[in-house]
């Protein structure tokens, strides 16, 4: 079982008046599956991916795979790699790609020269690539085709993990397609686990087994995709599924007649520097105490994941059971 | 893969051969090689009449015999000048060699080791490069005696907290890039990261720098000498010469002027050989500051072709906007460069229009080339440009600015970039109405506050008097539109207006202008990679590629009734929120067109399953097909309203495809 586990997670950037980015984060990316993590700006997601990667300390919390901490050694081999946004930036413009690519093969195995070569012109062709252009360098190739050759370094590396940051944002539409449809047929054909994130719904629904919603520094829902996409009990993930154009969203029109739930739709996202007290979606929130009266708990006390489905982290969630619990008590 | 490293050099060296085409350049090739053959081979072939002793011609001025006039010893001063070259050069170049591997290393370390002992090295470097260098000579003069030894040190270790710093900078802006990230996952090391990824990206400025630091130390060294701390007799140098000469400046001018002139020439000689290829690898490409601080280029006519006229008279008479032609094109380096390729479409009173296409496809040129905003070498020509019924293609006039500047609002994809960053959201929203409408500061403030509201930013007033960096994205594009709407503009260009927003955020921003659009009748032209945002917000879509109009038709049709094989495939390769998980994505073979070389025929022949040799052949132009739609095929046909087409679905030819 090689999954990835995150233990309460955080990482905090600058001193005293620094900032929390992620802020006691758990979720598990188990073997062979893909896990979407999404999330506006500043949510905390790429943070939480370098983190996973070891490229950020994490200031509490602990990140294991399985069952162990994630400390690679130098030389050591590392079960996890990662495939960053933009192509342009993550490949070594005075580097072949050849020479890219054969980089990211563990030592131990590396072998001599020819060996190494033939790994090489194998991963090329694993990505839809001539293996003859590993003589180009990035300058020479297109966008889509540098993220194949990010693609083909990750594998190289014979990861067990690979973490997606954003991997298609950076490309056309036309292009997107032939990325997420390779990023799929590898994942299935090698059995990798995965966290794919991004900020476009529509292409986590592609690619994602289960999705977990990031808002502010925090998993605020998270589960199987299709409940979450179906049955979304989170108000920011109501907020982000109407918010995908084309899903049914009566959309543009004007015509909403509550003016507090008009001003809530139009408030500004909160500062990652100074998050709100209670629950951090509250002053956006339109089941909140700024729509609703008597939701004073919103902005008094953080609600915990627990005790809802898809381990939604908000006090009104899943009514029916809120209601069973009153009920019982 | 050696043969791969040489490309690489290959690609360093035809930049740098890049600056031997320019007149600075090729004069300062010339003076440097020059100035080092000289070094070289004078000691070898001079020396001998260069020390030789003539008692008879003691302080001789200029003659044939002796141009420059002799020395104390009567020995021929031209000579020495010559022969000084030889040792002047020579410490110049060790002084910077010193300089450099000090500051190399100085500025490596702190990348190297341990976050606590980097940072005291910084310290120190940043304490030395305050340090004044001739203090430094002076120090070292004490420390080895005057002489070379110490006036080479103290110029090396005097240059070599400059140049560390300037690594240090260089190395942390690579550090933070993607690729040095991935070495680490790779598992590579630091020092072999040092080497392999960041030095060789960071070379150029280096080398460089280096060499104007080469004419710097020149010069140094020389003052050092003239001053007695460097090089001593019977050793010489120009410093040297010239502190000799100088004794009898008013006797024998040319004594001491000619080491002058040689010291000059030859630091000029490093200093602009180093500015020239600095300027040329720093020098912009035609594309490099798309959109940002635009000069304006006006458009000129072009006899108009009949044929294809938009043929939409219904709509002229309400027109806000009417294009025919529009080409926009760039000087590039082989043959210029057409992003936009005949544009034509008119845009109706309260209509709203989305222009959609990939990357390079021209969207954004066609947008700035209607708000006359093309930057400087490139050149817009049309048959037709007219807005609000005024011809756009005759010169300038200050009525014409007027309506532009009320009537005419753009928003732009990154609204950081669009305001002024030290000046007051207030301030900038006011100037629009000091200037055009002839309100007093107050009365435009008021206006301001009051449309600021209308797009529905909460605490107007006080929001009036903060900074574009006090707002955050979505904040600022609304302030952004509230700018537009100043005035009573009657059409809005928004190009990429919520590509740097999120998602929630987008959806507030859309809503935003379609409110506008209604409350005011105001003409909108959206411009999108995103067919489905598009078809939201609009009523019209124009699909474009490759700088032509592909297809234009009602955005109730995008679904089901597009015509161009295009327009099928880019709504097919997109994901949406009922795309098939178990199906692969739709894909589009092969890559877009590219700008700089449009092959003949139909620019999407190579891409399209469609295609014949009818289509390699002949261009096809934009024809009307029934009511509003327009299309550009030679075989138009009905999309299935399947999402996936037969012949689209060849995922292995398509990777085949891009990957050629």
């Amino acid at each position: 079982m090689s999954e990835l586990r995150f233990e309460q997670v955080s990482v905090r950037f600058g001193g005293r008046r620094g900032m929390t980015a992620v802020d006691g984060v758990d979720l598990t990316v188990p073997k062979g599956q893909v896990v979407g993590l999404v999330g506006e700006s500043g949510s905390g997601k790429s943070t939480l991916a370098r983190a996973a990667a070891s490229l950020t300390p994490l200031s509490a919390g602990q990140i294991l795979f399985n069952g162990r901490p994630l400390r690679p050694k130098r030389g050591e081999h590392r079960p996890l790699q990662m495939v960053f946004q933009d192509p342009h930036s993550s490949l070594n413009p005075r580097m072949s790609i050849g020479d890219s690519i054969a980089e990211g093969i563990p030592r131990a195995g590396r072998g001599d020269a020819a060996s190494r070569r033939a790994e090489v012109e194998r991963l090329l062709g694993l990505v839809g690539l001539d293996p003859q252009r590993a003589s180009s360098y990035p300058g020479q190739m297109s966008g889509g085709q540098l993220q194949r050759v990010a693609l083909a370094r990750a594998l190289a590396g014979q990861p067990e993990v690979i973490i997606a940051d954003e991997i298609t944002s950076a490309l056309d539409v036309s292009v997107q397609g032939t990325v997420l449809n390779l990023v799929r047929d590898l994942q299935r054909e090698l059995n990798l686990s995965m966290l794919f994130i991004s900020h476009n719904l529509a292409v986590v629904r592609y690619v994602a087994d289960a999705i977990a919603v990031m808002y502010l520094g925090r998993i605020v829902e998270q589960g199987p995709a299709e409940q979450i996409l179906s049955n979304p009990q989170h108000p920011y993930t109501k907020a982000l599924l109407a918010a995908v154009p084309g899903n049914g969203s009566t959309g543009l029109s004007p015509g909403m007649s509550d003016p507090a739930v008009q001003a809530v739709s139009d408030a500004e996202p909160a500062d990652p520097h100074h998050p709100p007290t209670g629950c951090r979606y509250h002053l956006r929130c339109p089941i909140g105490p700024l729509v609703l009266p008597g939701r004073d708990v919103c902005r008094e006390a953080d609600p915990e994941p627990e005790g809802h489905s898809h381990a939604a982290a908000c006090h009104f969630a899943d009514g029916s059971l809120m209601a069973g619990k009153a009920g019982l008590l | 893969m050696s043969t791969s490293k040489t490309a690489a050099t290959a690609g360093m060296a035809a930049r740098w051969l890049a600056a031997l085409k320019t007149p600075v350049g090729a004069v300062s090739a010339a003076m440097l090689l020059s100035v080092l053959t000289l070094a070289v081979l004078a000691p070898i072939l001079w020396s001998g009449q260069a020390e030789e002793i003539n008692t008879r011609a003691i302080l001789q001025g200029p003659s044939p015999e002796h141009p420059v006039g002799t020395d104390s010893l009567g020995r021929d001063l031209f000579f020495r000048l010559l022969v000084a070259t030889g040792l002047s050069v020579k410490l110049a170049l060790a002084a910077t060699g010193i300089g450099v591997c000090v500051g190399l290393v100085l500025g490596a370390v702190p990348s190297l080791l341990s976050r606590r002992i980097g940072r005291l090295v910084t310290a120190f470097v940043n304490i030395a490069v305050a340090f004044p260098g001739l203090l430094l000579a002076m120090f070292f003069a004490v420390i080895f005696g005057v002489g070379q030894t110490g006036a080479v040190l103290a110029i090396g270790f005097a240059t070599a907290p400059s140049f560390a710093r300037l690594t240090q900078t260089l190395i942390a802006t690579q550090s933070e890039r993607d690729f040095i990230a991935a070495a680490k996952l790779a598992g590579v090391g630091r020092v072999q990261r040092l080497i392999r990824h960041i030095l060789p990206n960071i070379a150029e400025p280096l080398v460089v720098t280096a060499t104007i630091g080469a004419g710097s130390s020149l010069l140094a060294f020389a003052g050092l000498s003239f001053l007695g701390l460097g090089v001593q007799p019977p050793a010489y140098d120009w410093g040297r010469l010239l502190n000799e000469g100088l004794n009898d400046i008013y006797l024998h001018p040319m004594a001491a002027l000619a080491p002058g002139l040689a010291v000059v020439i030859a630091g000029l000689a490093f200093n602009l050989f180093g500015e020239a290829v600095a300027k040329t690898l720093g020098a912009p490409t035609p594309f490099a500051g798309k959109g940002a601080a635009p000069q304006r280029v006006r458009p000129t006519a072009v006899e108009s072709s009949a044929d294809v006229e938009p043929s939409t008279s219904s709509r002229e008479s309400s027109a806000v906007l009417t294009v025919s032609d529009l080409f926009v094109s760039f000087p590039g380096p082989a043959g210029p460069i057409t992003p936009v390729r005949g544009v034509s479409f008119s845009l109706a009173q309260g209509e709203a229009v989305g222009v959609v296409g990939e990357s390079g496809s021209g969207k954004t040129q066609t947008a700035l080339a209607l708000a006359q905003l093309v930057e400087y070498p490139g050149s817009v020509t049309a048959s037709r440009l007219e807005f609000l019924g005024q011809d756009q293609l005759s010169s300038p006039s200050p009525a014409k600015r007027q309506l532009l500047g009320t009537s005419f609002a753009m928003v732009f994809q990154d609204p950081m970039k669009s305001f002024n960053p030290t000046m007051r959201i207030g301030t900038q929203l006011a100037e629009v109405a000091q200037r055009h409408q002839g309100m007093n500061r107050r009365q435009a403030l008021a206006r301001a506050a009051d449309r600021l509201r209308a797009v529905r930013v909460p605490a107007a007033e006080r929001r009036l008097r903060q900074y574009p960096h006090e707002f955050s994205g979505g904040m600022r594009q609304r302030a952004m539109i509230g700018m537009g709407i100043m005035g009573n503009p009657a059409l809005i260009v928004a190009d990429e207006p919520t590509t740097a927003l999120d998602v929630t955020v987008q959806q507030q921003v859309l809503r935003l202008l379609s409110t506008i659009k209604e409350e005011n009748n105001v003409a909108i032209l959206l411009i999108s990679h995103d067919l489905t945002l598009v078809g939201q917000v609009c009523e019209r879509v124009l699909v474009m590629y490759a700088g032509r109009i592909v297809e234009d038709l009602p955005a109730t049709d995008l679904a089901e009734r597009s015509l161009h094989p295009y327009t099928q495939a880019l709504l097919a390769a997109v994901p949406d929120m009922e795309t098939d998980r178990n199906q692969p994505l739709a894909v589009v073979p092969g890559r877009p067109a590219d700008p700089s070389n449009v092959p003949a025929g139909c620019a999407f022949a190579s891409r399209c399953p469609k295609a014949d040799d009818h289509c390699t052949r002949e261009d096809p132009q934009l024809v009307q097909q029934e009511d509003g739609h327009r299309v550009a095929c030679w075989h138009p046909s009905r999309g299935t309203g399947q999402r996936v087409s037969v012949e689209l679905k060849l995922p292995a030819a398509a990777l085949q495809g891009e990957a050629s």
